[in-house]
Protein backbone atom coordinates (compact mmCIF):
# COMPACT_ATOMS: atom_id res chain seq x y z
CA UNK A 1 0.00 0.00 0.00
CA UNK A 2 1.01 3.58 -0.37
CA UNK A 3 0.87 5.80 1.76
CA UNK A 4 -1.93 7.75 -0.35
CA UNK A 5 -3.96 5.51 -0.19
CA UNK A 6 -3.33 4.98 3.58
CA UNK A 7 -3.81 8.68 4.49
CA UNK A 8 -7.06 8.72 1.73
CA UNK A 9 -9.41 6.62 3.52
CA UNK A 10 -8.58 7.55 6.39
CA UNK A 11 -9.55 11.05 5.62
CA UNK A 12 -13.20 9.82 4.24
CA UNK A 13 -13.76 7.34 7.50
CA UNK A 14 -13.09 10.15 9.57
CA UNK A 15 -15.36 13.28 7.66
CA UNK A 16 -17.86 10.37 7.11
CA UNK A 17 -17.85 9.61 11.03
CA UNK A 18 -18.29 13.35 11.23
CA UNK A 19 -21.17 14.27 9.44
CA UNK A 20 -22.82 11.13 11.10
CA UNK A 21 -22.50 12.62 15.08
CA UNK A 22 -23.19 15.97 13.66
CA UNK A 23 -26.60 14.97 12.65
CA UNK A 24 -26.77 13.70 16.37
CA UNK A 25 -25.67 16.73 18.14
CA UNK A 26 -28.12 18.39 15.45
CA UNK A 27 -31.41 17.01 16.34
CA UNK A 28 -30.54 17.64 20.39
CA UNK A 29 -29.84 21.48 18.78
CA UNK A 30 -32.85 21.64 17.32
CA UNK A 31 -34.88 19.87 20.04
CA UNK A 32 -33.19 22.34 22.44
CA UNK A 33 -33.97 25.44 20.26
CA UNK A 34 -37.39 24.40 19.87
CA UNK A 35 -38.20 23.70 23.36
CA UNK A 36 -36.86 27.23 24.74
CA UNK A 37 -38.41 29.34 22.10
CA UNK A 38 -41.43 27.69 22.88
CA UNK A 39 -40.32 29.07 26.67
CA UNK A 40 -39.51 31.91 25.65
CA UNK A 41 -42.63 33.09 24.41
CA UNK A 42 -45.18 31.16 26.12
CA UNK A 43 -45.86 34.06 28.47
CA UNK A 44 -46.74 36.64 26.31
CA UNK A 45 -48.84 34.22 23.77
CA UNK A 46 -50.68 33.09 27.14
CA UNK A 47 -51.18 36.66 27.73
CA UNK A 48 -52.39 37.22 24.45
CA UNK A 49 -54.59 34.05 24.16
CA UNK A 50 -56.96 35.05 27.16
CA UNK A 51 -57.06 38.85 26.24
CA UNK A 52 -58.54 38.01 22.89
CA UNK A 53 -61.04 35.35 24.27
CA UNK A 54 -64.24 36.93 26.16
CA UNK A 55 -63.60 36.18 29.90
CA UNK A 56 -65.97 38.33 32.52
CA UNK A 57 -64.86 36.59 35.61
CA UNK A 58 -62.71 33.98 36.99
CA UNK A 59 -60.77 32.27 33.75
CA UNK A 60 -61.37 28.23 32.75
CA UNK A 61 -58.99 25.70 34.77
CA UNK A 62 -57.99 24.63 31.58
CA UNK A 63 -56.00 26.77 30.11
CA UNK A 64 -57.09 28.87 27.30
CA UNK A 65 -54.18 27.57 24.44
CA UNK A 66 -56.20 29.13 21.64
CA UNK A 67 -57.74 32.35 21.53
CA UNK A 68 -60.91 33.23 20.10
CA UNK A 69 -59.66 35.84 18.22
CA UNK A 70 -63.14 38.22 19.57
CA UNK A 71 -62.40 41.87 21.14
CA UNK A 72 -65.09 41.94 23.59
CA UNK A 73 -62.62 42.38 26.97
CA UNK A 74 -60.89 45.45 24.93
CA UNK A 75 -63.87 46.89 24.57
CA UNK A 76 -64.72 46.48 28.02
CA UNK A 77 -61.59 47.28 29.34
CA UNK A 78 -61.90 50.87 27.34
CA UNK A 79 -65.86 51.09 28.57
CA UNK A 80 -64.83 50.37 32.09
CA UNK A 81 -61.51 52.15 32.38
CA UNK A 82 -62.16 55.58 31.57
CA UNK A 83 -58.55 56.87 31.94
CA UNK A 84 -56.81 53.96 29.20
CA UNK A 85 -56.21 56.06 26.83
CA UNK A 86 -55.16 58.94 29.05
CA UNK A 87 -52.47 56.62 30.59
CA UNK A 88 -51.02 55.57 26.62
CA UNK A 89 -51.26 59.58 25.76
CA UNK A 90 -49.00 59.95 28.65
CA UNK A 91 -46.67 57.53 28.18
CA UNK A 92 -46.02 58.24 24.46
CA UNK A 93 -45.78 62.41 25.77
CA UNK A 94 -42.88 60.93 27.96
CA UNK A 95 -41.39 58.43 25.93
CA UNK A 96 -41.21 61.26 22.50
CA UNK A 97 -39.80 63.61 24.85
CA UNK A 98 -37.37 61.86 26.53
CA UNK A 99 -36.38 60.41 23.77
CA UNK A 100 -36.33 63.82 21.50
CA UNK A 101 -33.78 65.16 24.36
CA UNK A 102 -31.01 62.74 24.08
CA UNK A 103 -31.29 61.86 20.38
CA UNK A 104 -30.30 65.78 19.66
CA UNK A 105 -28.58 66.52 22.86
CA UNK A 106 -26.42 63.22 23.41
CA UNK A 107 -25.26 63.40 19.78
CA UNK A 108 -24.04 67.12 20.44
CA UNK A 109 -21.97 65.82 23.52
CA UNK A 110 -20.78 62.57 21.79
CA UNK A 111 -19.26 64.36 19.26
CA UNK A 112 -17.86 66.71 21.52
CA UNK A 113 -15.99 63.76 23.32
CA UNK A 114 -15.49 62.07 20.31
CA UNK A 115 -13.47 64.90 18.49
CA UNK A 116 -12.80 67.82 20.08
CA UNK A 117 -10.06 69.19 22.12
CA UNK A 118 -11.26 71.18 25.56
CA UNK A 119 -9.85 71.38 29.09
CA UNK A 120 -11.70 69.15 31.14
CA UNK A 121 -12.95 66.92 28.25
CA UNK A 122 -11.06 63.40 30.17
CA UNK A 123 -12.27 64.60 33.77
CA UNK A 124 -15.94 65.19 32.67
CA UNK A 125 -16.04 61.93 30.75
CA UNK A 126 -14.66 59.93 33.61
CA UNK A 127 -17.10 61.15 35.78
CA UNK A 128 -20.35 60.40 33.18
CA UNK A 129 -18.87 56.66 33.03
CA UNK A 130 -18.09 56.34 36.41
CA UNK A 131 -21.85 57.11 36.73
CA UNK A 132 -23.15 54.61 34.44
CA UNK A 133 -23.31 51.67 37.19
CA UNK A 134 -24.72 53.89 39.90
CA UNK A 135 -28.30 52.53 41.10
CA UNK A 136 -31.14 54.86 40.00
CA UNK A 137 -32.76 54.06 43.30
CA UNK A 138 -29.83 56.26 44.97
CA UNK A 139 -31.53 58.99 43.25
CA UNK A 140 -35.33 58.31 44.15
CA UNK A 141 -35.35 60.33 47.58
CA UNK A 142 -33.68 63.63 46.37
CA UNK A 143 -35.74 63.83 43.21
CA UNK A 144 -38.84 63.38 45.00
CA UNK A 145 -37.66 65.99 47.07
CA UNK A 146 -36.95 68.49 44.88
CA UNK A 147 -39.95 67.71 42.58
CA UNK A 148 -42.11 68.52 45.56
CA UNK A 149 -41.04 71.50 46.10
CA UNK A 150 -40.80 72.22 41.88
CA UNK A 151 -44.85 70.99 42.39
CA UNK A 152 -44.32 68.77 40.26
CA UNK A 153 -45.34 65.47 41.65
CA UNK A 154 -47.55 64.32 40.05
CA UNK A 155 -47.55 65.47 36.46
CA UNK A 156 -45.45 64.59 33.48
CA UNK A 157 -42.59 66.91 34.08
CA UNK A 158 -41.52 64.80 36.90
CA UNK A 159 -41.20 62.00 34.50
CA UNK A 160 -39.60 63.84 31.58
CA UNK A 161 -36.82 65.78 33.62
CA UNK A 162 -35.34 63.08 35.52
CA UNK A 163 -35.78 60.85 32.07
CA UNK A 164 -33.00 63.75 30.57
CA UNK A 165 -30.80 62.53 32.93
CA UNK A 166 -29.21 59.63 31.46
CA UNK A 167 -25.61 59.42 30.19
CA UNK A 168 -25.35 55.93 28.16
CA UNK A 169 -26.72 57.79 25.21
CA UNK A 170 -23.42 60.15 25.68
CA UNK A 171 -21.36 56.94 25.60
CA UNK A 172 -23.04 55.30 22.96
CA UNK A 173 -22.85 58.53 20.75
CA UNK A 174 -19.03 58.79 21.17
CA UNK A 175 -18.36 55.75 20.45
CA UNK A 176 -19.76 55.62 17.48
CA UNK A 177 -18.83 59.14 16.42
CA UNK A 178 -14.98 58.60 16.98
CA UNK A 179 -15.17 55.68 14.31
CA UNK A 180 -16.15 58.18 11.72
CA UNK A 181 -13.55 59.69 9.33
CA UNK A 182 -12.73 63.82 10.46
CA UNK A 183 -12.00 64.52 6.36
CA UNK A 184 -15.53 64.80 5.98
CA UNK A 185 -15.95 67.77 8.85
CA UNK A 186 -12.96 69.63 7.75
CA UNK A 187 -14.39 69.64 3.90
CA UNK A 188 -17.53 70.99 5.08
CA UNK A 189 -15.60 73.81 7.18
CA UNK A 190 -13.27 74.38 4.43
CA UNK A 191 -16.54 75.34 2.66
CA UNK A 192 -17.94 77.49 5.08
CA UNK A 193 -20.00 75.41 7.33
CA UNK A 194 -20.40 76.59 10.90
CA UNK A 195 -19.09 74.65 13.64
CA UNK A 196 -22.89 73.79 14.08
CA UNK A 197 -23.50 73.26 10.81
CA UNK A 198 -20.74 70.68 10.84
CA UNK A 199 -22.94 68.83 13.89
CA UNK A 200 -26.17 69.45 11.72
CA UNK A 201 -25.66 68.04 8.14
CA UNK A 202 -22.39 65.97 8.47
CA UNK A 203 -22.45 64.16 11.83
CA UNK A 204 -25.86 63.97 12.39
CA UNK A 205 -26.69 62.01 9.18
CA UNK A 206 -23.13 59.98 9.64
CA UNK A 207 -24.17 58.92 13.07
CA UNK A 208 -27.93 57.63 11.87
CA UNK A 209 -27.24 54.19 12.92
CA UNK A 210 -26.61 55.03 16.33
CA UNK A 211 -29.04 57.60 16.40
CA UNK A 212 -31.71 55.01 16.14
CA UNK A 213 -30.48 52.69 18.47
CA UNK A 214 -30.13 55.07 21.17
CA UNK A 215 -33.64 56.42 19.77
CA UNK A 216 -35.05 53.03 20.39
CA UNK A 217 -33.62 52.29 23.77
CA UNK A 218 -34.44 55.39 25.13
CA UNK A 219 -38.28 54.80 23.59
CA UNK A 220 -38.57 51.23 25.07
CA UNK A 221 -37.03 52.28 28.34
CA UNK A 222 -39.34 55.04 29.28
CA UNK A 223 -41.83 53.18 27.76
CA UNK A 224 -41.58 50.28 30.36
CA UNK A 225 -40.25 52.30 33.33
CA UNK A 226 -42.27 51.63 36.51
CA UNK A 227 -40.87 52.33 39.77
CA UNK A 228 -40.15 56.22 39.53
CA UNK A 229 -43.35 56.78 37.93
CA UNK A 230 -45.53 54.77 40.81
CA UNK A 231 -43.65 57.20 43.22
CA UNK A 232 -44.19 60.85 41.00
CA UNK A 233 -47.48 59.77 40.24
CA UNK A 234 -50.92 59.60 42.44
CA UNK A 235 -53.84 60.73 40.49
CA UNK A 236 -55.37 57.98 38.47
CA UNK A 237 -55.64 60.07 35.54
CA UNK A 238 -52.06 61.08 35.35
CA UNK A 239 -50.81 57.51 35.56
CA UNK A 240 -48.67 56.10 32.77
CA UNK A 241 -49.48 53.08 31.52
CA UNK A 242 -47.11 50.81 33.29
CA UNK A 243 -48.74 52.28 36.88
CA UNK A 244 -52.21 52.21 34.99
CA UNK A 245 -51.70 48.17 34.02
CA UNK A 246 -50.40 47.69 37.78
CA UNK A 247 -53.39 49.23 39.15
CA UNK A 248 -56.06 47.02 37.44
CA UNK A 249 -55.80 44.34 39.26
CA UNK A 250 -57.00 46.05 42.11
CA UNK A 251 -59.36 48.06 40.76
CA UNK A 252 -61.37 45.06 38.27
CA UNK A 253 -60.89 42.11 41.02
CA UNK A 254 -63.63 39.81 39.51
CA UNK A 255 -63.11 40.87 35.65
CA UNK A 256 -59.96 39.26 34.42
CA UNK A 257 -61.39 39.69 30.98
CA UNK A 258 -60.46 43.82 31.62
CA UNK A 259 -57.15 42.90 33.35
CA UNK A 260 -55.46 40.31 30.57
CA UNK A 261 -56.55 43.13 28.04
CA UNK A 262 -55.40 45.83 29.49
CA UNK A 263 -51.70 44.41 29.98
CA UNK A 264 -51.89 42.92 26.33
CA UNK A 265 -52.44 46.30 24.78
CA UNK A 266 -49.70 47.69 27.09
CA UNK A 267 -47.66 45.19 25.54
CA UNK A 268 -48.68 45.58 21.57
CA UNK A 269 -47.03 48.97 20.56
CA UNK A 270 -43.72 47.62 21.81
CA UNK A 271 -43.84 44.00 20.01
CA UNK A 272 -44.72 45.86 16.88
CA UNK A 273 -42.02 48.57 17.29
CA UNK A 274 -39.75 45.54 17.67
CA UNK A 275 -40.84 43.72 14.83
CA UNK A 276 -40.44 47.02 12.65
CA UNK A 277 -36.95 47.58 13.84
CA UNK A 278 -35.23 44.48 14.92
CA UNK A 279 -32.52 44.92 13.09
CA UNK A 280 -31.69 48.13 15.23
CA UNK A 281 -32.57 46.36 18.45
CA UNK A 282 -29.64 43.69 18.20
CA UNK A 283 -27.43 45.98 16.86
CA UNK A 284 -28.22 48.20 19.67
CA UNK A 285 -27.68 45.65 21.93
CA UNK A 286 -24.35 44.90 20.43
CA UNK A 287 -22.99 48.83 20.18
CA UNK A 288 -24.12 49.06 23.90
CA UNK A 289 -21.96 46.33 24.58
CA UNK A 290 -18.74 47.58 23.38
CA UNK A 291 -16.44 48.77 26.20
CA UNK A 292 -13.97 51.53 25.81
CA UNK B 1 -10.49 90.04 28.43
CA UNK B 2 -9.14 89.05 24.83
CA UNK B 3 -8.03 85.90 26.45
CA UNK B 4 -11.53 85.14 27.41
CA UNK B 5 -12.91 85.93 23.70
CA UNK B 6 -9.89 83.63 22.42
CA UNK B 7 -10.91 80.77 25.28
CA UNK B 8 -14.76 81.45 24.12
CA UNK B 9 -14.01 81.09 20.46
CA UNK B 10 -11.80 78.14 20.49
CA UNK B 11 -13.67 76.21 22.74
CA UNK B 12 -17.47 77.93 23.04
CA UNK B 13 -18.45 75.64 20.90
CA UNK B 14 -17.01 72.43 22.28
CA UNK B 15 -18.88 73.84 25.79
CA UNK B 16 -21.94 74.77 24.28
CA UNK B 17 -22.60 70.81 22.86
CA UNK B 18 -21.92 69.04 25.42
CA UNK B 19 -23.80 71.64 28.24
CA UNK B 20 -27.88 70.30 27.72
CA UNK B 21 -26.60 66.53 28.49
CA UNK B 22 -24.21 67.51 31.33
CA UNK B 23 -26.21 70.22 33.07
CA UNK B 24 -29.56 67.06 33.16
CA UNK B 25 -26.81 65.10 33.83
CA UNK B 26 -25.77 67.38 37.29
CA UNK B 27 -28.55 68.57 38.22
CA UNK B 28 -30.84 64.84 38.22
CA UNK B 29 -28.36 62.47 38.83
CA UNK B 30 -24.80 64.18 40.22
CA UNK B 31 -26.53 66.42 42.35
CA UNK B 32 -29.63 63.58 43.63
CA UNK B 33 -26.86 60.92 44.55
CA UNK B 34 -24.68 63.27 46.38
CA UNK B 35 -27.94 65.02 47.99
CA UNK B 36 -28.99 60.88 49.04
CA UNK B 37 -25.75 60.61 50.67
CA UNK B 38 -26.19 63.41 52.79
CA UNK B 39 -29.45 61.95 53.75
CA UNK B 40 -28.56 58.39 54.96
CA UNK B 41 -26.62 60.02 57.55
CA UNK B 42 -29.84 62.61 58.53
CA UNK B 43 -33.26 62.10 60.00
CA UNK B 44 -35.36 64.14 56.99
CA UNK B 45 -39.00 65.36 57.23
CA UNK B 46 -40.27 67.00 53.99
CA UNK B 47 -41.91 69.85 55.99
CA UNK B 48 -38.65 70.84 58.46
CA UNK B 49 -35.71 69.56 56.43
CA UNK B 50 -32.88 67.31 57.42
CA UNK B 51 -30.88 67.19 60.61
CA UNK B 52 -27.46 65.28 61.76
CA UNK B 53 -28.31 61.43 63.49
CA UNK B 54 -26.05 60.71 66.23
CA UNK B 55 -24.10 58.61 66.35
CA UNK B 56 -23.75 59.77 62.12
CA UNK B 57 -24.26 56.10 60.99
CA UNK B 58 -27.22 55.73 63.39
CA UNK B 59 -29.14 55.50 59.93
CA UNK B 60 -27.29 52.65 58.59
CA UNK B 61 -27.50 50.47 62.28
CA UNK B 62 -30.92 50.98 62.35
CA UNK B 63 -31.35 49.81 58.34
CA UNK B 64 -30.37 46.35 59.70
CA UNK B 65 -31.18 45.98 63.00
CA UNK B 66 -34.94 47.17 63.00
CA UNK B 67 -38.05 45.16 62.41
CA UNK B 68 -35.96 42.06 63.46
CA UNK B 69 -33.23 42.63 60.81
CA UNK B 70 -35.57 42.60 57.79
CA UNK B 71 -33.10 44.14 55.99
CA UNK B 72 -30.48 41.06 56.11
CA UNK B 73 -33.39 38.78 55.49
CA UNK B 74 -33.72 41.03 51.93
CA UNK B 75 -30.18 40.91 51.17
CA UNK B 76 -30.35 37.40 51.58
CA UNK B 77 -33.14 36.67 49.82
CA UNK B 78 -32.05 39.21 47.14
CA UNK B 79 -28.46 37.02 47.10
CA UNK B 80 -30.27 33.42 46.46
CA UNK B 81 -32.42 35.44 43.53
CA UNK B 82 -29.23 36.46 42.37
CA UNK B 83 -27.11 33.29 42.47
CA UNK B 84 -29.63 30.93 40.32
CA UNK B 85 -30.82 33.45 37.98
CA UNK B 86 -27.20 34.85 36.91
CA UNK B 87 -26.25 31.04 37.00
CA UNK B 88 -29.18 29.65 34.79
CA UNK B 89 -29.19 33.14 32.52
CA UNK B 90 -25.52 33.22 31.38
CA UNK B 91 -25.50 29.22 31.01
CA UNK B 92 -28.80 29.24 29.28
CA UNK B 93 -27.87 32.41 26.86
CA UNK B 94 -24.17 30.41 26.27
CA UNK B 95 -26.10 27.15 25.31
CA UNK B 96 -28.58 28.99 23.00
CA UNK B 97 -25.70 30.78 21.18
CA UNK B 98 -23.65 28.05 20.31
CA UNK B 99 -26.48 26.43 19.12
CA UNK B 100 -27.55 29.12 16.49
CA UNK B 101 -23.96 29.77 15.64
CA UNK B 102 -23.58 26.94 13.29
CA UNK B 103 -26.96 27.98 11.62
CA UNK B 104 -28.14 29.65 8.47
CA UNK B 105 -27.75 33.54 8.71
CA UNK B 106 -31.32 33.53 7.93
CA UNK B 107 -32.39 30.95 10.82
CA UNK B 108 -29.89 32.86 13.32
CA UNK B 109 -31.59 36.32 12.85
CA UNK B 110 -34.80 34.07 13.12
CA UNK B 111 -34.27 32.68 16.49
CA UNK B 112 -32.15 35.99 18.16
CA UNK B 113 -35.61 37.63 16.95
CA UNK B 114 -37.90 35.07 18.91
CA UNK B 115 -35.91 35.42 21.82
CA UNK B 116 -35.67 39.02 21.76
CA UNK B 117 -39.33 39.79 21.26
CA UNK B 118 -40.60 39.23 25.30
CA UNK B 119 -37.64 41.16 26.20
CA UNK B 120 -38.96 44.73 25.04
CA UNK B 121 -42.07 44.49 26.78
CA UNK B 122 -41.75 45.81 30.04
CA UNK B 123 -40.40 43.98 33.48
CA UNK B 124 -43.61 44.83 34.94
CA UNK B 125 -45.97 43.00 31.66
CA UNK B 126 -43.87 40.18 32.17
CA UNK B 127 -43.88 39.79 35.89
CA UNK B 128 -47.77 40.16 35.52
CA UNK B 129 -47.80 36.92 32.83
CA UNK B 130 -45.67 34.97 35.56
CA UNK B 131 -48.75 36.09 37.99
CA UNK B 132 -51.03 34.74 36.12
CA UNK B 133 -49.42 31.38 34.66
CA UNK B 134 -48.83 30.84 38.89
CA UNK B 135 -52.19 31.70 39.89
CA UNK B 136 -53.30 29.01 42.66
CA UNK B 137 -56.65 28.94 40.80
CA UNK B 138 -56.00 28.57 37.17
CA UNK B 139 -52.88 29.80 36.41
CA UNK B 140 -50.98 27.68 33.73
CA UNK B 141 -48.72 25.96 36.27
CA UNK B 142 -51.20 25.01 38.29
CA UNK B 143 -52.46 23.01 35.75
CA UNK B 144 -49.53 21.16 35.11
CA UNK B 145 -49.55 20.54 38.46
CA UNK B 146 -52.66 18.81 38.61
CA UNK B 147 -52.40 17.43 35.10
CA UNK B 148 -49.33 15.42 36.58
CA UNK B 149 -51.64 14.13 39.41
CA UNK B 150 -49.24 16.35 42.16
CA UNK B 151 -50.84 18.13 45.29
CA UNK B 152 -51.55 21.71 44.68
CA UNK B 153 -48.82 24.26 45.59
CA UNK B 154 -49.31 27.32 46.29
CA UNK B 155 -46.87 29.11 43.99
CA UNK B 156 -46.90 32.44 45.43
CA UNK B 157 -48.49 32.63 48.97
CA UNK B 158 -46.54 29.40 50.42
CA UNK B 159 -43.90 31.91 52.09
CA UNK B 160 -41.45 28.82 51.25
CA UNK B 161 -42.42 28.32 48.04
CA UNK B 162 -42.34 31.91 46.64
CA UNK B 163 -39.50 33.48 46.44
CA UNK B 164 -38.51 29.98 44.48
CA UNK B 165 -41.49 30.89 41.89
CA UNK B 166 -40.24 34.05 41.65
CA UNK B 167 -36.53 32.98 40.75
CA UNK B 168 -37.83 30.09 38.73
CA UNK B 169 -40.12 33.00 36.47
CA UNK B 170 -36.46 35.00 35.73
CA UNK B 171 -34.87 31.39 35.05
CA UNK B 172 -37.73 30.31 32.81
CA UNK B 173 -37.19 34.14 31.08
CA UNK B 174 -34.67 33.58 28.51
CA UNK B 175 -31.40 35.60 28.46
CA UNK B 176 -32.09 37.81 25.39
CA UNK B 177 -29.10 40.46 25.49
CA UNK B 178 -26.93 37.32 26.72
CA UNK B 179 -27.91 35.66 23.53
CA UNK B 180 -26.78 38.41 21.24
CA UNK B 181 -23.72 39.29 23.01
CA UNK B 182 -22.52 35.40 22.92
CA UNK B 183 -23.87 35.35 19.27
CA UNK B 184 -21.85 38.43 18.45
CA UNK B 185 -18.44 37.34 20.10
CA UNK B 186 -18.58 33.96 18.83
CA UNK B 187 -19.01 35.26 15.17
CA UNK B 188 -16.00 36.74 15.44
CA UNK B 189 -13.82 33.76 16.84
CA UNK B 190 -11.32 32.75 13.44
CA UNK B 191 -12.70 29.85 11.68
CA UNK B 192 -9.18 28.45 11.59
CA UNK B 193 -9.17 27.97 15.24
CA UNK B 194 -11.80 25.12 14.45
CA UNK B 195 -10.69 23.92 11.18
CA UNK B 196 -7.24 22.96 13.54
CA UNK B 197 -9.16 20.80 16.03
CA UNK B 198 -11.10 19.35 12.77
CA UNK B 199 -7.55 18.23 12.41
CA UNK B 200 -6.71 16.62 15.37
CA UNK B 201 -10.24 14.83 15.57
CA UNK B 202 -11.82 17.15 18.06
CA UNK B 203 -15.34 16.71 18.26
CA UNK B 204 -18.31 18.94 18.57
CA UNK B 205 -17.98 19.17 22.35
CA UNK B 206 -14.16 19.03 22.65
CA UNK B 207 -14.13 21.92 20.24
CA UNK B 208 -16.83 24.06 21.74
CA UNK B 209 -15.24 23.66 25.74
CA UNK B 210 -11.79 23.62 24.48
CA UNK B 211 -12.53 26.85 22.00
CA UNK B 212 -15.10 28.83 22.31
CA UNK B 213 -15.99 29.06 26.13
CA UNK B 214 -12.76 30.28 26.52
CA UNK B 215 -12.65 32.84 23.65
CA UNK B 216 -15.79 34.14 25.10
CA UNK B 217 -14.60 34.67 28.02
CA UNK B 218 -14.55 38.58 28.25
CA UNK B 219 -18.34 38.54 27.07
CA UNK B 220 -19.05 36.06 29.79
CA UNK B 221 -17.81 38.57 32.49
CA UNK B 222 -19.31 41.38 31.25
CA UNK B 223 -23.00 39.76 31.24
CA UNK B 224 -21.92 38.08 34.71
CA UNK B 225 -21.70 41.97 35.79
CA UNK B 226 -24.60 42.89 33.84
CA UNK B 227 -27.02 40.42 35.33
CA UNK B 228 -25.92 40.28 38.56
CA UNK B 229 -26.72 44.20 38.87
CA UNK B 230 -30.23 43.68 36.98
CA UNK B 231 -30.92 40.88 39.86
CA UNK B 232 -29.60 43.16 42.74
CA UNK B 233 -31.88 45.66 41.78
CA UNK B 234 -35.30 43.22 40.86
CA UNK B 235 -38.23 45.08 41.54
CA UNK B 236 -41.27 45.17 39.47
CA UNK B 237 -41.49 41.05 39.44
CA UNK B 238 -41.77 41.07 43.16
CA UNK B 239 -44.25 44.09 42.74
CA UNK B 240 -46.88 42.59 40.68
CA UNK B 241 -46.14 39.05 41.55
CA UNK B 242 -46.32 38.96 45.28
CA UNK B 243 -48.56 42.71 45.91
CA UNK B 244 -48.61 42.53 49.68
CA UNK B 245 -45.89 40.31 50.12
CA UNK B 246 -45.38 36.59 52.02
CA UNK B 247 -43.93 37.73 55.27
CA UNK B 248 -40.14 38.35 54.48
CA UNK B 249 -39.70 36.14 52.16
CA UNK B 250 -40.11 37.48 49.58
CA UNK B 251 -38.46 41.29 50.42
CA UNK B 252 -35.35 42.34 48.64
CA UNK B 253 -33.35 45.11 48.81
CA UNK B 254 -35.29 47.03 46.40
CA UNK B 255 -38.80 46.57 47.69
CA UNK B 256 -37.26 47.62 51.48
CA UNK B 257 -35.92 50.65 49.73
CA UNK B 258 -39.19 51.34 48.53
CA UNK B 259 -41.61 50.50 51.29
CA UNK B 260 -38.74 52.54 54.03
CA UNK B 261 -38.83 55.27 51.52
CA UNK B 262 -42.10 56.11 49.49
CA UNK B 263 -44.71 53.69 52.44
CA UNK B 264 -43.12 54.88 55.42
CA UNK B 265 -41.12 58.07 54.19
CA UNK B 266 -38.33 57.56 56.23
CA UNK B 267 -36.11 58.79 54.12
CA UNK B 268 -32.57 58.46 56.33
CA UNK B 269 -33.12 54.93 56.74
CA UNK B 270 -34.09 54.48 52.89
CA UNK B 271 -30.88 56.37 51.80
CA UNK B 272 -28.92 54.29 53.98
CA UNK B 273 -30.57 51.29 52.44
CA UNK B 274 -29.73 52.73 49.00
CA UNK B 275 -26.38 53.14 49.68
CA UNK B 276 -25.85 49.76 50.90
CA UNK B 277 -26.80 48.63 47.47
CA UNK B 278 -24.83 50.89 45.48
CA UNK B 279 -22.15 49.40 47.28
CA UNK B 280 -22.27 46.30 46.82
CA UNK B 281 -22.28 46.93 42.81
CA UNK B 282 -19.89 48.58 43.49
CA UNK B 283 -17.72 45.71 44.86
CA UNK B 284 -18.80 44.14 41.42
CA UNK B 285 -17.69 46.80 39.04
CA UNK B 286 -14.54 46.38 41.02
CA UNK B 287 -14.07 42.84 40.56
CA UNK B 288 -15.08 43.02 36.96
CA UNK B 289 -12.53 45.31 37.04
CA UNK B 290 -9.63 43.50 38.19
CA UNK B 291 -10.54 40.41 36.37
CA UNK B 292 -10.67 42.31 32.89
CA UNK B 293 -7.36 43.86 33.89
CA UNK B 294 -5.65 40.09 34.17
CA UNK B 295 -7.85 38.83 31.41
CA UNK B 296 -5.45 37.54 28.71
CA UNK B 297 -6.37 39.15 25.02
CA UNK B 298 -6.46 37.61 21.97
Amino acid sequence: MTTNTEIFPKIESKSAHRRFTFNGYRVLAWFVLIVTTIIALFPMYWLFANAFTPITSTPPLTPILVPAFKLDNFERLLVNNKFYLNWMLNSLIVAFAVTAFHVICDTMAGYAFAKKRFPGRNLLFVLILSTLMIPIHVTFIPLYIINRQLGLIDSLWALILPGTAWVFGIFLMRQYIQTLPSELEDAARIDGCSEFGVFRYVIFPLSRPAVAALAIFTFVRSWNDFLWPVIALNKPQNYTLTVGVANLQGEFMTDWGIIFSGAALAAIPMIIFFLLFQKYFIEGVRMGALKG
Amino acid sequence: MSSIRTFAKKYGWSYLFILPSLLTFALFTLIPVLWSLVISFQKYSLARGGTWVTPIYANYAQAFTMLNGIFLISIRNTLVYTLFTVTANILIGLMIASLIQPLANYMRTFFRAAYYLPAVTSALIIGLTWAYIFNAQWGFATYLTRMFGLPPIRWLSDPDIALTSITLSAILTIPATAIVLFSAAMGSIPLEYYEAADLDGANPIQKWWHITVPLVKSTTLYLVVLYTIASFEVFERIYVMVPSGVGNATQTIVTQIYANGFKEFDFGIASAQAFVLFGMIAAIAFFQFRALRSDVEY
